[in-house]
């Protein structure tokens, strides 16, 4: 990439750049914590989610100045400016699916003052997946890679297939055994959560196709 | 539709400066083109080129045509003086006439074209569009040097819309405004596409992008880009453009 003319300008979409790598770090390892703290049934360890999740909010407030901040100070345009829009609407994205993991934090909490339901593999792999893309589409975002972005648009429908056969085995769960509605109604909400958390990575990989071809795929047919 | 103003295969020396290289471009009436680009690319060459004033500089020439309403500039019935008054100009060093009150400067156009009219009326409207009504409506009768260097800006900006022109260049007309003048000049050029079409040399980008419909961006003599503001500003095809709005030029 070709360098500004005013170096700090450089310096500062390099520091916002950072930060939002920086969250997205700590959205990842607050799914991976989150879903150890639901297997494991740890509730201390669900408790540092929690506090994760401040530290990812002061960062979503910290990015926003930068990006308002670039905004008057620069008038952005082309490439910069799709950047710097991109920028400010994959933290909201980002800090979403904090929250959300933040959500599955406190299910699992409160799911360890009951014994355990019998262990449900597809949870793990939904929670996996759902990292993963997150991480996919974080370097998409890095890299400028609109392949990357596609690819994590695609892989989104294998999440959904993945989360309407555990709501099934959850239902089914339910039926069996009275006893077993109000864990697996909590577990269908971690499945619903984690399902959210790949709808947010699809929306970041479609900004990231915005931002390197400068041309928006979201909501076909809705334009003039 | 027939553009207002077509340009086509346009080149222009200055001696053996080859300041313009084949430019060809379009310009629909009603509309607003900005042109952009770094010092020394041609942009006010090509303007001058649009109402036949750069033949005016000793040892220039140019080849190529421009067409206003389809009519040749060159076309042997066309008349300079009256081609100027229908493609008016307005400079990028502002450049009243020293010897002449404010007021004549303002009708100085309408004399020079033989114009009678109501011309107190006249001159307070041109002077109301170019902003500049209130600060001098009551020394219309001094002379137009007395006036700041905005102040003259904005009389030749008047002086240029008294003649009511169809097609008005502007070289750089902001660049010694105060920011609410600039905004009253471009809500002015808004305005006035509705009866004109304008061309606009600018340096300030985001006056481009707010005025204009279309931006044409030239590098070293030649058309690299034009196509509609938004897109030039947003999501421009050449990588000149790309690093001269995102300023990574030298
Ligand atoms: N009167 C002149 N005599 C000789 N060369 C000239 C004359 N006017 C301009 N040039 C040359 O023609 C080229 C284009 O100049 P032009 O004035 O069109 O640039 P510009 O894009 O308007 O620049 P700026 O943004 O500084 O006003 C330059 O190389 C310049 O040196
Ligand atoms: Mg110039």
């Amino acid at each position: 990439m070709k360098a500004h003319t005013d170096k700090t300008y450089d310096l500062q979409l390099d520091d916002l750049r950072n930060k939002l790598l920086t969250l997205g770090g700590y959205v990842e390892t607050e799914i991976a914590t989150t879903m150890r703290a639901l297997t494991e049934r740890d509730s201390k360890l669900a408790e540092t989610v929690i506090g994760q999740d401040r530290e990812v909010n002061r960062l979503e407030i910290e990015i926003d100045e930068a990006c308002r901040r670039l905004l008057v100070l620069r008038q952005p345009a082309a490439s910069d400016l799709r950047f710097i829009t991109t920028a400010l609407k994959i933290v909201v994205d980002l800090e979403r699916i904090g929250d959300l993991a933040v959500n599955i934090a406190e299910r699992a909490i409160d799911l360890n003052q009951s014994p355990p339901l019998k262990p449900i593999p597809d949870l793990s792999r939904l929670a996996d997946l759902g990292q993963r893309q997150v991480r996919a589409a974080l370097d998409a975002f890095v890299e400028a890679d609109p392949d990357k972005a596609e690819q994590v648009i695609k892989n989104d429908d294998l999440l959904d297939s993945l989360y309407h056969n555990l709501v099934n085995e959850l239902l089914a769960l339910m039926m069996e055994d009275p006893r077993n509605i109000r864990r697996a109604n909590s577990l269908l909400f971690v499945a619903k959560h984690l399902e959210r958390i790949g709808d947010h990575a699809t929306n970041v990989a479609e900004m990231v196709i915005y931002m390197v071809r400068g041309t928006d795929i979201r909501h076909p047919g809705s334009r003039k | 539709m027939r553009p207002k103003v077509e340009v086509r295969s346009l080149n222009a020396w200055f001696k053996a400066n080859h300041a313009l290289r084949n430019v060809s471009l379009t310009v629909p009436a009603n509309t607003v083109l900005a042109i952009i680009g770094p010092s020394g690319c041609g942009k006010t060459t090509f303007v001058r080129c649009l109402n036949r004033m750069h033949e005016l500089v000793p040892g220039a020439c140019q080849s190529g045509n421009v067409l206003v309403d389809g009519q040749d500039l060159h076309a042997r019935r066309v008349d300079p003086v009256n081609l100027r008054r229908r493609v008016g100009m307005v400079f990028q060093r502002a450049n009243p006439f020293p010897t002449m009150t404010i007021f004549d400067n303002v009708v100085a156009g309408l004399k020079l074209n033989g114009v009678r009219g109501d011309y107190p009326a006249l001159v307070e409207k041109s002077l109301r569009q170019a902003a500049l009504w209130d600060e001098v409506k009551d020394r219309l009768r001094q002379s137009a040097v007395s006036l700041s260097g905005g102040q003259q800006q904005r009389l030749c900006i008047a002086r240029a819309l008294a003649v009511d022109p169809e097609v008005l260049l502007m070289d750089e007309p902001a660049s010694a405004l105060d920011p609410i003048a600039t905004a009253r000049i471009e809500e002015l050029i808004r305005g006035l596409r509705e009866s004109l079409t304008i061309v606009i040399v600018t340096h300030n980008m985001q006056q481009a992008a707010r005025v204009s419909d279309s931006t044409a961006f030239f590098y070293m003599g030649e058309l690299i880009e034009h196509g509609p503001t938004e897109q030039i500003f947003t999501n421009p095809r050449e990588s000149r453009t790309e690093d001269y709005v995102t300023g990574k030029f030298g």
